[in-house]
């Protein structure tokens, strides 16, 4: 840059055409702006009145209820062990209001989430009538693997065929299947326990005898 | 989507939505269109969760889906779009307007509607007939039937609307909106029927929503609800239509400016014009059909009682005034007037961008910036003389406006090598780039608002959480009749320097949230006017 020296800024123009004169230049900047500069102009105080008030009250009670729809959703859905069989275990209803059902046709099938317990949805599909069949060529062969490993599986693997091949509605994908249907029969217990979040693994060890029902 | 507007709706659907579908939301947003795989892949969710928020963005419109690009085999996309989450700011605006058009049954009906996303007809009478039979007296309910023509006039003036018909995601029928072949365009396409109400039997009352004591009753009136659920109207599923709002919304504030700038006389004649167009005028129209002062003259209220003479000397006012709201057309019929749309939209803008420069600079840097507005390219020396400001003030002033980006220095050179000692250099002002920026600040300002508004709700959350405590055991209490005494003990639980950060908390929550709405209506004028300057596309 021509001029340079002496701490004398230099330009390549003539600033004067600009209208600004070397001396009129503002201070050189240290660092960045501060967070929070303080303004010469304070801002305009709000409007008020009942319009606003009314927006204000609807505006807040619009955001109180919609976080209480199902559309919310809580990041903690997937929850323990432990507060899964409580969940199960209250009263349907209950667990109803949480509930929110899409109407299936407007949206992708893709979406549709698992059901824990075999639903009949309306509409078959060929694809999953076709999974099915190849399913239990496949399931034959894992039965005879898994009858090796001999803790009661068998007796789970059973109820999965049964179930692939009378339930065509299901879309889902298969390993997700067999993991929920594995935890459901994980406990011996009957639908109708009803027990209020103690601590599960305790009391099953001394309920075994009484309640447990095959 | 520029980062403060994915920033705000990302902060919007945290509030509503939760935490997962934020995080859905923005993703989608930031990357485009996306199919599932990938949107799990890359937010790391898990599928169920990811399943059910994007259910929740389609359900309230803010995601559209469509087969895939690679062809009908590929799988379905996914794409967000931020215009309608960021009306989730407008909704407390929407709902206060239905309720001064059509009363509380009108009100309730769109805020059950903005809350649901979409509803069958069926589904929200009677949601909104058992909420305003809550409100009731004991032993009067709300009937169905005006519940229903409540809704049928909010659908004839089109506030309502159905949602479009999904062509089934395995056909490659593209003549659906919901595909997203032209890029995601969140006005939706009427369509025959969009209007249409759906003939519907739905006979019966409100229902009164009983106490939790009640849970065996309630559970039984809740099944007999779902079974008797068919009333000859499945799958026709309606939805706000935000556009007509807009219009509404648009009207008002060309009406409000012109009782500001001129008096109310001429606003009036400015609704009646305005009212009058409302059917024969597109969305997009540049400005209203011509309409004759005969017209007009029939169509004016009869309690202004306004003589013919008269309103033409008001039409002639309106037609010459410099804000240009109202134009001449031609003169059969006594004279041809239309509203002018557009321009009124641009002056609006143009009125609060000044607004803004006077606010935050002062009113003599808003005068340079008017000056500028008005002469379009000054040199430095013109505007000191045409500003009548002293050379040094004026310099600074300008110099403060440039680096905030308000003025623009437009360069004219007199030889073709741009020699800076022969070049002239103009200062100019852009009103449409200008509009953007100010319209991003904007976006910004409401995300900071709504920051602090979470920050003050978290640093005071155990204040917060101790008084709803102590408030719950206050109305149980009261409830199962208790003594006063009781009562007041309950109430000295919280000790008075506590209440009175309370009250300090309440206070500055709704000033935050009071903040949010007032801004937004500055969002509103500002995304109209830049809207109305894009090119239709063909």
């Amino acid at each position: 840059m021509a001029g340079k020296g002496r701490g004398v800024a230099a330009f390549t123009f003539n600033i004067e055409a600009l209208g600004i004169g070397r001396g009129s230049m503002p201070e050189a900047r240290v660092g960045p702006s501060p967070l929070f500069p303080s303004t010469d102009f304070k801002p305009v105080p709000l409007k008020v009145g009942e319009d606003e008030d009314y927006m204000l009250a609807l505006k807040q009670e619009m955001r109180g209820t919609m976080q209480r729809l199902p559309h919310n959703i809580k990041p903690q859905s997937n929850r323990a062990e432990v507060e899964r069989y409580t969940e199960r275990y209250l009263k349907q209803s209950q667990m109803d209001d949480g509930e929110w059902t899409p109407d299936w046709k407007l949206f992708p099938k893709e979406l549709m989430p698992q059901k824990k317990k075999p639903r009949a949805k309306a509409g078959t599909k060929k694809k999953t009538v076709k999974l099915s069949r190849k399913d239990t060529d496949d399931m034959l062969s894992k039965l005879d693997a898994l009858a090796k490993k001999g803790d009661g599986n068998p007796e789970k693997s059973d109820d999965e065929t049964e179930k692939k091949p009378g339930d065509e509605d299901e879309e889902e994908i298969e390993g997700e299947e067999y993991d929920e249907e594995d935890i459901e029969e994980e406990n011996d217990y009957i639908e109708s326990y009803f027990d209020n979040g103690e601590d599960f693994a305790a009391d099953s060890d001394d309920n075994m005898d009484g309640e447990a029902t095959y | 989507m520029t980062a403060q507007e994915v920033r705000l709706c990302g902060l919007l659907l945290r509030e509503h939505f939760g935490e997962v579908v934020e995080k859905v939301g923005t993703h989608l947003l930031r990357s485009g269109a996306q199919n599932l795989r990938t949107i799990i892949h890359e937010t790391g969710i898990s599928l169920d969760l990811v399943k059910k928020s994007l259910c929740v963005l389609v359900q309230h419109g803010a995601c559209v889906f469509s087969s895939g690009r690679k062809g009908p085999g590929s799988p379905t996309e996914y794409q967000a779009s931020s215009d309608r989450i960021l009306r989730i700011l407008r909704y407390p605006r929407y709902i206060y307007t239905a309720k001064t058009l059509y009363g509380d049954t009108g009100e309730i009906i769109i805020e059950e509607l903005l809350q649901r996303g979409h509803m069958t007809m069926s589904s929200n009478v009677k949601t909104v007939a058992d909420r305003l039979t809550q409100n009731m007296e004991e032993g009067r309910s709300m009937d169905y039937s005006e519940v229903s023509s409540a809704f049928s006039n909010l659908v004839e003036t089109h506030f309502l609307q159905r949602c479009p018909p999904l062509a089934g995601l395995g056909t490659t029928d593209a003549s659906t909106p919901a595909t997203p072949a032209t890029p995601a365009n969140p006005t939706t396409p009427s369509f025959p029927d969009c209007y249409k109400v759906p003939h519907m039997t739905l006979i019966g009352r409100g229902k009164r929503q009983l106490s939790s004591e009640d849970g065996e009753e309630q559970r039984n009136a809740k099944k007999a609800k779902l079974d008797s659920d068919t009333h000859g109207d499945e799958g026709i599923y309606w939805q706000v239509n935000f556009e007509r709002f807009h219009l509404h919304f648009r009207d008002q504030a060309i009406i409000s400016a012109v009782a500001n700038k001129l008096d109310q006389t001429s606003s009036e004649i400015v609704r009646t014009m305005l009212r009058m167009s409302e059917v024969t005028t597109s969305p997009t129209a540049t400005c209203t059909k011509p309409l004759s002062a005969n017209e007009i003259f029939r169509s004016l209220p009869s309690s202004y009682n306004i003589p013919r003479p008269i309103l033409d000397q008001y039409l002639t006012l309106l037609v010459d005034d410099p804000m240009e709201f109202v134009g001449k057309a031609g003169e059969s019929g006594g004279g041809m007037y239309v509203v002018n749309l557009h321009r009124a939209l641009a002056n609006l803008a143009r009125a609060t961008l000044e607004s803004v420069v006077q606010e935050r600079f002062g009113s003599r840097s808003a005068r340079i910036f008017r000056l500028l507005l008005r002469k379009r390219h000054l040199e430095q020396k013109q505007v000191e003389d045409f500003a009548m400001i002293p050379a040094k003030e004026a310099k600074d002033m300008l110099y403060t406006l440039l680096s905030q980006n308000l003025v623009q220095l437009q360069e004219i050179p007199k030889t073709p090598d741009y020699a800076p000692s022969r070049t002239f250099y103009l200062y100019t002002v852009n009103q449409l780039p200008t509009a953007r920026m100010l319209l991003q600040n904007c976006y910004k300002t409401v995300a900071n608002l709504i920051e602090r508004r979470l920050y003050e709700t978290k640093e005071s959350k155990r204040l917060l959480e101790k008084s709803q405590r102590i408030e719950a055991i206050l109305a149980s209490l009261q409830a199962s009749g208790a003594e006063p005494e009781q009562l007041t003990e309950v109430e000295e639980m919280i000790t008075a320097p506590e209440k009175q950060q309370l009250e300090a908390l309440r206070l500055h929550i709704n000033k935050l949230d009071s903040a949010e709405n007032q801004v937004d209506e500055t969002i509103f004028l500002l995304e109209s006017y830049v809207n109305s300057t894009a090119t239709p596309a063909s």
